[in-house]
Order: structure tokens, then sequence, then C-alpha cells
């Protein structure tokens, strides 16, 4: 009985009800926390001693660049369930989060250039960080291009799978291979927000809006899944009954 | 192309012992030598395809004098980068090549249904494509190295880091060439595939270059190259052969 919730999840019907039952479970507190996140992070955190009120931005940034990763993780994890088990509803999943991950993505790279502007005197620097974003879009760029170039949807998924799987083996040798090449290019004089010194004000809300944005990703996710469920099952009797007002 | 049929002549033995597990006429590594033998006597039926990937990888180094400046005292600083950038392009270029024939008349086909390990009749096609591109492309880099003002010592050092490097390209190659096996014009596709995984290797081979270049040690880059190559040689054929089998469907 313990792995019945399991095989429930590759039944779509299943699927599409409760993730409609759980989105407002996860986009009502993922709206209360950004917008906490926000006040704390906006108006009641001081002001950095170094960069004034120009660091507030890490607010936005660095949920964004939390939640690229995390989405690109998500995101192969399902695809590796869909290729072994053989799970419609795991690849719906992947292909539903990489969207949704390429934007966050997209988010951390405009906020982090926006930052240097102020900080580095330039929008871009060749950065460890920023090129591996800038990498990880790629992949998100390919993954989806290799699932739009296919017609059918189980081939399309499959094949992505297969990518996502292998970018995932990649990506942390990309990002160290990155910083590794960075350190030998790039004096050391650029300076991070020492993250151990920020005091509670300030790291509070940059909690707040990590755990924010990642129920926001988890409602995000459901409804772009019910539409991918929805499509994938459009010849299914049970919709009539589903989409019935 | 009427050869190929013929050509995989040598692999009818393999056909059909799937129902004798117990003696298979022709064992997994004999099977990939087979295929590799075939490989490199196909394509050295069309020379011209053999040229062409070494031809853009000489076009795309003389891009950068042109665009740049002929100084050699601007152009040094650079020649590490131009050469593994423009190898870069040149494997990723014949990657198109590496499955497209094989797959369009059936060959692919026969190879996942020969009973044979897919992972290691892929292996073979990867091996032959590497000796076919990457060896000769690291063969003619120090010409562009030396067109570029490196100096003559650093021969040694750019051939064997860009034989080593051109090992993994083409093997996380081969995992982007069998995902699109299937797609038309799929040459943009590939690319974007296939480079933001490739960058390790690009920025461990130009390192070794660029120490090559200056004289001094370039043990570091080549061994973390070498590991590279290793982690694609163990990982990339499984990859591709799910790939294939994905697209064979």
């Amino acid at each position: 009985m313990a792995w019945t919730w399991f095989h429930r999840l590759a039944s779509p019907p299943h699927v599409y009800r409760v993730a409609g039952r759980l989105t407002p479970w996860l986009a009502w507190p993922a709206a209360l926390l950004i917008v906490a996140g926000l006040i704390g992070g906006l108006w009641l955190a001081p002001p950095d001693y170094q960069q004034g009120d120009g660091y507030r931005i890490i607010y936005v940034h660095a949920p964004s660049a939390w939640m690229s990763l995390f989405v690109y993780t998500t995101m192969a994890v399902a695809a590796g369930i869909g290729l072994i088990w053989r799970m419609k509803v795991a690849h719906a999943v992947a292909a539903a989060s990489a969207p949704v991950g390429a934007s966050f993505t997209f988010a951390a790279l405009v906020t982090g250039s926006l930052w240097g502007k102020p900080m580095w005197g330039t929008y871009w620097q060749w950065d460890p960080r920023l090129t591996s974003e800038l990498i990880l879009l790629f992949l998100y760029l390919g993954y989806m291009g290799l699932r739009s170039a296919f017609d059918d949807v189980q081939r399309a998924d499959r094949a992505s799978a297969v990518l996502a799987v292998v970018g995932v083996v990649n990506v942390p040798i990309i990002h160290y291979s990155v910083v590794w090449w960075n350190s030998l290019h790039q004096p050391p004089s650029l300076m991070y927000l020492g993250k151990p010194t920020m005091p509670p004000s300030m790291y509070v809300p940059l909690l707040l809006m990590l755990l924010g944005f990642t129920l926001f990703y988890g409602a995000v996710l459901f409804v772009r899944l019910r539409g991918e469920v929805l499509s994938r099952e459009r010849t299914a009797s049970w919709i009539r009954e589903a989409v019935r007002p | 192309m009427n050869d190929s049929g013929a050509m995989s002549a040598p692999l009818r033995p393999a056909l059909g012992s799937k129902s004798d597990p117990g003696g298979p006429a022709v064992s997994a590594l004999a099977a990939a030598r087979l295929v590799l033998a075939r490989d490199l006597k196909l394509a050295f039926r069309k020379r011209s395809q053999l040229v062409q990937p070494l031809a853009f990888f000489a076009i795309v180094t003389t891009l950068f004098p042109l665009g740049v400046s002929p100084e050699l005292t601007v152009l040094r600083p650079l020649a590490p980068g131009v050469v593994w950038a423009a190898a870069l392009l040149a494997s990723l270029l014949a990657l198109e090549l590496l499955f497209r024939d094989d797959a369009q008349d059936g060959t692919l086909e026969q190879y996942a249904l020969s009973g044979r390990s897919l992972t290691w009749l892929l292996a073979a096609k990867t091996a032959a494509h590497w000796l076919l591109t990457g060896l000769p492309l690291a063969l003619m880099a120090p010409l562009a190295g030396v067109a570029l003002g490196a100096p003559g010592r650093a021969m040694a050092g750019i051939v064997v880091s860009v034989a080593v490097g051109t090992v993994a390209l083409s093997l996380i190659g081969s995992i982007g060439a069998a995902l699109t096996l299937g797609i038309r014009r799929s040459g943009a596709l590939l690319s974007l595939l296939t480079l933001p995984l490739d960058i390790p290797v690009l920025i461990f081979g130009a390192r070794a270059t660029e120490l090559a270049i200056g004289g001094e040690a370039y043990g570091v880059p080549l061994r973390l190259l070498g590991a590279l190559a290793v982690l694609g040689l163990t990982l990339a054929p499984l990859a591709a052969a799910a790939a294939v089998r994905i697209n064979l469907e």
C-alpha cells in the first residue's frame, strides 16, 4: 500500500484533480510570503554600509538564481522518472517546468546585470556566476528547442528527457570549470555580499522570498501541468467530465 | 550510398544470433571493430567530406587576423581561444554527418536490431568520427597556432591538447547528433544542444594551449581534459544509444 500514492500519480485524471486542488494552497502562501519578503527587504531592512540601497535587488536576484537551478533539477528528476518508469505525467511535469525555469534564469541574468551596473560600473562582467547562469539559460533553450522540434509528443518527451539527464550531469562540471576559468582570468577584486555577515533583518526577508518563489513555482507548475495534461489527453473521455463547468 | 549495404555485410553473422545467447558469432568488441572499419572505409570513399571540416577550421582561423589585426603581437594572446573555438565549430560541423547517412539508409536500425550492444556500436562510430575529424584537426591545429604567432615549441602541446579535447567533443556531440536524428535541418538545434555541454572542454583546452604557448607546464588542464574524455567515454555512448533507440521507434 506504501506505493499506491506513487502509482496513482501515473493516472492523468487523478493528477489533474490533485493539481487543481493544491494550486490555491501554494499560490496564496506564495503571494503572502513574497509580499512579506518585499516589504521586509525593500523597506524594513537597513541599507548596506557599502552598497547603500543598491543591494536590495538581491531580494529578487538570489531567489531567481536559486529557482533557476532548483527548477532544472526538478525537471531532470521528473524526466528521469519518466524515462525509467515510462510515466507520462512525469514527462508532463518536465515539459511544464522548462519555460518557468528559463524565465527564472532570465530574471536572474537581468537582475544580476542591473546589479552589476552600480557595483561594478558595467552591466556585464564575465563573472563565474553570471556566466554559468547564461550557460544554464542555453541549456534550457536547447531543451525547449529539442522538445518543440518533434511532432510526436512521446518522442519529444523521451528525447528531451535524455537531454535533461545529460544536462544535469554536466551542470556541476560546467559550473566548476567556469569558476576555475574565471579565477585565472580575473583579479579577485570584486566583493560579494558576505552572507554570514548579514544581520537577520536582511536575511530573514531573503529567506521569505526564497520560500515564496519556491511555492510560486509549485503553483505555476500545477497550473501548467493541468494544461499539459489537458492537451495530451484531449481525446480521452474523462476530459469531458473534468472540464464541465 | 549504394555501397553501404554491401559494407554492412561483415556484420551479418551477428544478425539473428539473438536466439543463441550461448555462442554469438561475433562478440560485442569484434562487432564494434567491424563498424569502425566500415565507417573508415566509407569515409575514405568520399574524401571531400573529410577535407571540409579541415578547410572550415582554416577559414575560421583566417577570419580573426582579418577581423582583429594582422599584428602577431595582438594575435598571440588570442591564439588559444581562436584555435579552440575553430576546432569546436569544425567538430560540430562534422557531427551532423555522424549518424545521418546510416539513419537514412536503415543501417542504424539494423544495428539496433542486431542483438549486439548498440552502445558499443555507437562508441565505434564515434571513434571513427574522432579518427576522421578530431585527429586531423589536432594535426592541423599547430599550423593555425603558428599562423597566429605561437612559437614552434608549443606544437606538441597544441597537438596533444586538441587531440584529447576532440575525443570529449566527439563523445558529447554523439549524444546531440543521436537526439536530433529524426529532425530535418537540425544544424542550429544541434549547436544549441551541444555547445553548452562543450564549454568545460573549451575552457581546459584553451588553458592547456595557452600554457603550452607560454612555454609553461600544461599537465593540469591536459589531465582535466583527459578526465572529461574518460567521463564522456563511459557515459556518452549509453546516452547516445538511448537517444538512437528513441528516434528509431
